[in-house]
């Protein structure tokens, strides 16, 4: 058998990610931008699953996992580790979780992170539940979508409340550089990836990674609906700079039923009259974000 | 399987998994059709798209058959096939 060498990304393939995986394109592009001169750290997740296997590694920079809660500290360990020694190369630590380790079991640590300023990017990728495990809900699973422990039976429309507000609690943290980014415009992610790493002090950057399996769509959609819940305004493409907003992509915005409709975990919203509050509570949040950054585009 | 002294993971030791035998579907490039803008490439999940002098090409070895080529193909040169085995 021959092993494929000629692939030029430090991100390997023959990886073990479910085919049209999100958090994949993601971490190729992210991975891209940083270069070789960098230690990843994950928290457990699908990508820690997907990347390493016993003897399948996909990692060709330097990469550590400990555990589920704690890969910011980790990260905060490994850059202090590399100061003691003078870190003479200016290697850069970049941390890559999911939203179980980010949103909710890490983030307690993530704060320390954020709270003692320390030179570390933390990107997330959202697929918005535990997709790894069988698709339980996050803190991070939005309103109205079902998953296996936000289930929808009878009057149950699945999850029962909205998603939280990790930007908020970042920048809560004046974390000198916020942002969000998606797969759909990879060179606007690449350049956040840039801004976050020559930033001194830490970077947070949230990125929405959709998640064929848990989501109920075709692989193949998988960027066209990470730009749906861009031109929806669901997911807004903001920026901030030491708390204050410096960018924020335009959209021309279409009804959030274009993003719905094509995903299994929320196809019950248009199966019983009764659910139509949910659908509207969500319009209302799409609405409210592109009323918040100003995201539409002038009609003229 | 051999395993290696100490149990030690070799960096990017996945390039020798042939995760192209679990396509359903095969992407086929018409490179007649191809302007080599790339795009292919840079959503490719698993990093299978090359873009050679005459076109996309698809690294089968690799291709999981996700199709996302496909659907993101600007000028429609990618088609699909029932991949057989």
């Amino acid at each position: 058998m021959t092993i494929q060498t000629e692939v030029k990304e430090l991100h390997a393939p023959g990886h073990r990610a479910c085919p049209g995986c999100g958090c994949a394109i993601a971490v190729k592009l992210i991975l891209r931008e940083t270069g070789p001169n960098t230690i990843v750290v994950s928290p457990t997740g699908c990508l820690e699953t997907f990347t390493s296997p016993f003897r399948g590694s996909s990692w060709e920079v330097p990469w550590i996992h400990s555990l589920f809660e704690n890969a910011p500290a980790i990260a905060t360990g490994v850059l202090a580790g590399l100061n003691s020694k003078g870190n003479v190369d200016g290697t850069k630590v970049v941390a890559i979780g999911g939203d179980g380790g980010t949103y909710d079991i890490g983030m307690g640590a993530l704060s320390g992170m954020f709270e003692r300023k320390d030179d570390i990017l933390y990107i997330c990728y959202d697929n918005e539940a535990y997709m790894n495990t069988g698709i339980q809900g996050s803190s991070a699973t939005p309103l109205g979508a079902g998953t296996t422990t936000t289930p929808v039976v009878g009057d149950s429309f699945g999850k029962m409340v909205s998603k939280k507000d990790l930007l908020a609690i970042a920048l809560a943290h004046d974390v000198p550089y916020v942002g969000t980014a998606s797969i759909a415009n990879p060179a606007d992610l690449k350049k956040k990836v840039r801004k976050g790493m020559d930033n001194p002090g830490p970077a947070f950057i949230l990125m929405l990674s959709p998640c064929n399996l848990g989501w109920g769509f075709e692989p193949e959609d998988t960027v066209e609906l990470a730009r749906k819940a861009i031109s929806t305004g669901l997911f807004p493409i903001v920026e901030f700079e030491n708390g204050r907003l410096v960018s924020a992509q335009k959209i021309k915005p279409v009804p959030v039923e274009e993003y719905l409709k094509p995903q299994k975990r929320y196809q019950h919203l248009y199966k019983k009259e009764n659910f139509n509050e949910v659908l509207k509570a969500i319009q209302e949040k799409a609405d409210r974000n592109i009323e918040k950054y100003d995201l539409a585009k002038d009609r003229n | 399987m051999d395993l290696p002294l100490g149990g030690v993971c070799k960096a990017g030791e996945s390039r020798k998994l042939e995760t192209g035998k679990w396509r359903s579907f095969r992407p086929v490039v018409d490179k007649a059709k191809c302007i080599k803008c790339g795009r292919c490439a840079e959503f490719c999940p698993d990093s299978c798209m090359e873009i050679k002098e005459d076109g996309a090409e698809v690294n089968l070895y690799y291709c999981k058959g996700c199709l996302i080529c496909m659907r993101e193909c600007p000028v429609d040169a990618i088609t699909k096939e029932v991949e057989e085995k």
